[in-house]
């Protein structure tokens, strides 16, 4: 399957974990509440690690753990929620997050331009042709 | 077949527009003191267009959700009404060049039915454009520099402010060079264009505040503190519609070059914050209200805290905007003229459209016109595109070529010298944009109601005609003095009915349109919500509840107590018994 990351079509090498499903060989993504409660596990897999937050959860409380992340995935459940952009300024511009900001879920493609703008990098979207393409729409922003 | 004056008509027809071009190209004046793009506005708004375009295309070949296309076309503007869709056209604070006002009149002629409409928020809309030549429209628009951008939609709309700024007499300053910098702040503000629900932003300079602060998301007040620095009184969660709430004071004295820092952080609270689960609850003042404002401002001061230093405004930054709203360059001898006086002592007619419809401009020998669009005719707040372009060859001829809009829906000419008021009176009466009743009761402020709106529940228009009917002796009228009536057809109270003196909503009762009243509202600086007075009054009787309102007012008055001033000391119970006497 591919993603867009960096404004380029790639292949997704990312596996995100259901909460009851095993853990895998390779990069993993889990969600916030499996992290709390399987932290001391995750932490020794072998692979690149990644969290899944949504758009209610707080960031301030990875602390630490952010460090351990290559991955941090915005779970866009409603795309008239725009909490997901305030989280994405922070984790990139407040916390110095350095990897891959994805946008998952239900949003528009005409919502991934301002997403890029915001600090995200990586888009999982439902129209991945349409999507790419609205992040060449603006030249000309003033923030 | 055409009659033979056709042929002389039509070269006469020609003649006009030629020699009505070169006085536009003559008139024109070298400098207009409003905001000017540079490239990158430029850009800004025509990728915006082709945007909106690809999006409108994409969603009649139906590759966009019907859910997706409603809230991008929302942030052009765009409103799918009862009839046809609807274009809410962004003016900045209000301010509008000749070129513009040509501009709308042609997209008036072009694509509607030769009229627009001013709103409550200086904004101007078209009722009846067709969707798939909106593109087009806003094309058009970019040309003049003017745009649809975040005039609906969950995100910080169009930023208001007073119509008489830089001229008014009670100025402590200028309000728009601010507006500006808000304005670009707010235009595609990637991290905020997605909030809990709209958010209003309103910036006064003077001390009167025209441009309701205290019923905004955030009002912006410009005071000046002890030291004799000028700053931001800083309001939040204020707003009218459904639970109409005063602003509070938030932060007493801001350093402006604070001013995006703080309204960064506050946004970021909101969006945060504000409550999504419900969009009755989702305005940032039910965040305030259940927070309470002192929780609230620590969160905003914790947020503030991080970001303050990094975006300053620097001095330079404004130094460039304040350059854009420089004075113009006024007649010095301007005050030395003695024919307006002579004017106004011999003809009684102008001499009240003088009192009513102009206002004192801090240059001696000036004054500020108000052009009323509240003749007894047409629909408040309508204006045809023949009046357009009336109205910017008037602009061109006698006040720097620039215009204002106010949000009680009439325009403005700001820098208009006495001189020449009397040649100005009959032209404008000629257009029939010099009713001489601002600021009276038929000056009203008023949505468009059932006959447009699909949210409304009650007709608005035709009540105000109503209302203009019993009030047709402009004696009465002006005797009567300030009285501000607004209507809105639904509780979104587009036409802030909350705050009117007298506030008039429509209700439906199983489908048969009623009237709820409130009286002793104001959006001015003793802001109030106005109590209602009992219970709706049937269609057929709410203009006269209104004209029994006002006798009772004229009864009960002391001296030269305003309308607002006698309610506020008798309270609502006089009226009270009069409007209800026969039910």
């Amino acid at each position: 399957m591919q993603i867009i990351k960096n404004n380029q079509l790639i292949e997704n090498h990312w596996t995100f974990l259901d909460d009851d499903a095993p853990v895998v060989a390779g990069s993993i993504c889990v969600s916030l509440a499996r992290w709390n409660a399987e932290k001391a596990e995750l932490s020794k897999h072998a692979g690149n690690l990644g969290v899944r937050l949504s758009s209610t959860d707080d960031i301030s409380t990875l602390g630490a753990d952010l460090g351990l992340f290559a991955l941090i995935e915005l779970n866009v459940a409603d795309f008239m929620d725009g909490r997901s952009f305030s989280q994405a300024y922070l984790l990139r511009h407040r916390y110095g997050f350095q990897g891959e900001i994805r946008a998952v879920g239900k949003y528009l493609a005409d919502q991934a331009f301002y997403f890029s703008r915001v600090g995200v990098n990586g888009f999982n979207p439902e129209n991945l042709q349409q999507t790419h393409a609205t992040l060449q729409d603006f030249t000309a922003f003033y923030q | 077949m055409l009659s033979p004056n056709h042929k002389i008509l039509s070269f006469y027809g020609a003649y006009y527009m030629i020699a009505a071009h070169f006085i536009r190209l003559f008139q024109a004046p070298k400098f207009i003191q409003m905001y000017q793009y540079n490239h990158n506005d430029q850009i800004l708004i025509e990728e915006r267009v082709a945007q909106f375009r690809r999006q409108t295309e994409q969603f009649l070949n139906g590759e966009i959700s019907e859910d997706g296309y409603r809230n991008l076309r929302l942030r052009n503007g765009v409103y799918i009404q009862k009839h046809s869709p609807m274009l809410r056209v962004a003016i900045p604070y209000g301010v509008l060049n000749s070129k513009q006002l040509h501009k709308l009149a042609h997209i008036a002629r072009t694509y509607d039915k030769n009229y627009c409409h001013v709103t409550t928020r200086q904004n101007v809309q078209f009722n009846w454009p067709k969707l798939e030549q909106i593109p087009d429209i806003l094309a058009e628009l970019a040309e003049v520099q003017m745009h649809a951008i975040q005039t609906s939609g969950n995100c910080m709309r169009n930023t208001t402010s007073d119509h008489l700024a830089g001229v008014s007499v009670d100025e402590i300053e200028d309000p728009r060079p601010y507006c500006e910098l808000i304005r670009q702040w707010t235009t595609l503000h990637p991290e905020f264009d997605w909030l809990p629900r709209k958010f209003k932003i309103a910036v006064s300079g003077s001390r009167d505040d025209r441009a309701a602060t205290q019923f905004h998301d955030i009002g912006l007040h410009l005071v000046e503190n002890d030291a004799g620095e000028v700053g931001f009184r800083v309001l939040v969660g204020g707003g009218l519609g459904r639970t109409p709430i005063i602003g509070q004071v938030i932060k007493p004295f801001l350093d402006k070059k604070h001013i995006l820092s703080y309204l960064e952080a506050t946004l970021r609270i909101y969006n945060l914050f504000g409550r999504r689960d419900n969009k009755y609850k989702a305005r940032i003042k039910i965040l305030v209200k259940e927070e309470g404002l002192e929780k609230f401002n620590e969160m905003v001061e914790q947020e503030w805290a991080l970001i303050r230093d990094g975006l300053e405004v620097s001095d330079e930054r404004f130094a460039v905007m304040k350059s854009y709203f420089k004075p113009f360059d006024y007649d010095k001898k301007a005050a030395g003229n003695v024919t307006f006086a002579q004017y106004c002592h011999e003809n009684k007619t102008f001499a009240k459209w003088v009192e009513h419809n102009t206002v004192e401009h801090k240059v001696a020998g000036y004054r500020a016109v108000f052009l009323s669009l509240k003749h007894p005719e047409t629909p408040p707040g309508d204006l045809t595109d023949k009046q357009l372009d009336t109205v910017a060859d008037l602009a061109a001829r006698y006040s720097f070529g620039e215009v204002r809009s106010t949000h009680r829906q009439n325009l403005v000419f700001a820098d208009v010298k006495q001189a020449d008021l009397f040649q100005l009176w009959q032209l404008l009466n000629a257009a029939q944009l010099a009713t001489p009743n601002i600021g009276t009761a038929t000056d009203m402020i008023c949505c468009p109601g059932l006959d447009f709106c699909s949210l409304a529940n009650a007709g608005s228009i035709g009540i105000a005609k109503e209302i203009n009917e019993i009030l047709d002796d402009m004696d009465y009228l002006h005797d009567i003095g300030d009285v501000k009536i607004n209507m809105s057809g639904c509780v979104n109270g587009c036409a802030h009915q909350s705050v009117g003196h007298i506030g008039i909503l429509g209700v439906d009762k199983k489908g048969v349109e009623w009237y709820q009243l409130t009286l002793g509202g104001s959006s001015a600086n003793e802001a109030a919500i106005g109590e209602r007075l009992g219970a709706a009054v049937p269609k057929n009787e709410i203009a006269q509840a209104v004209g029994t309102i006002l006798e009772v007012y004229v009864q009960q008055r002391l001296h030269e107590e305003t309308f607002l001033e006698t309610v506020n000391r008798v309270g609502i119970e006089p009226f009270k018994v009069k409007v209800y006497a026969n039910h």
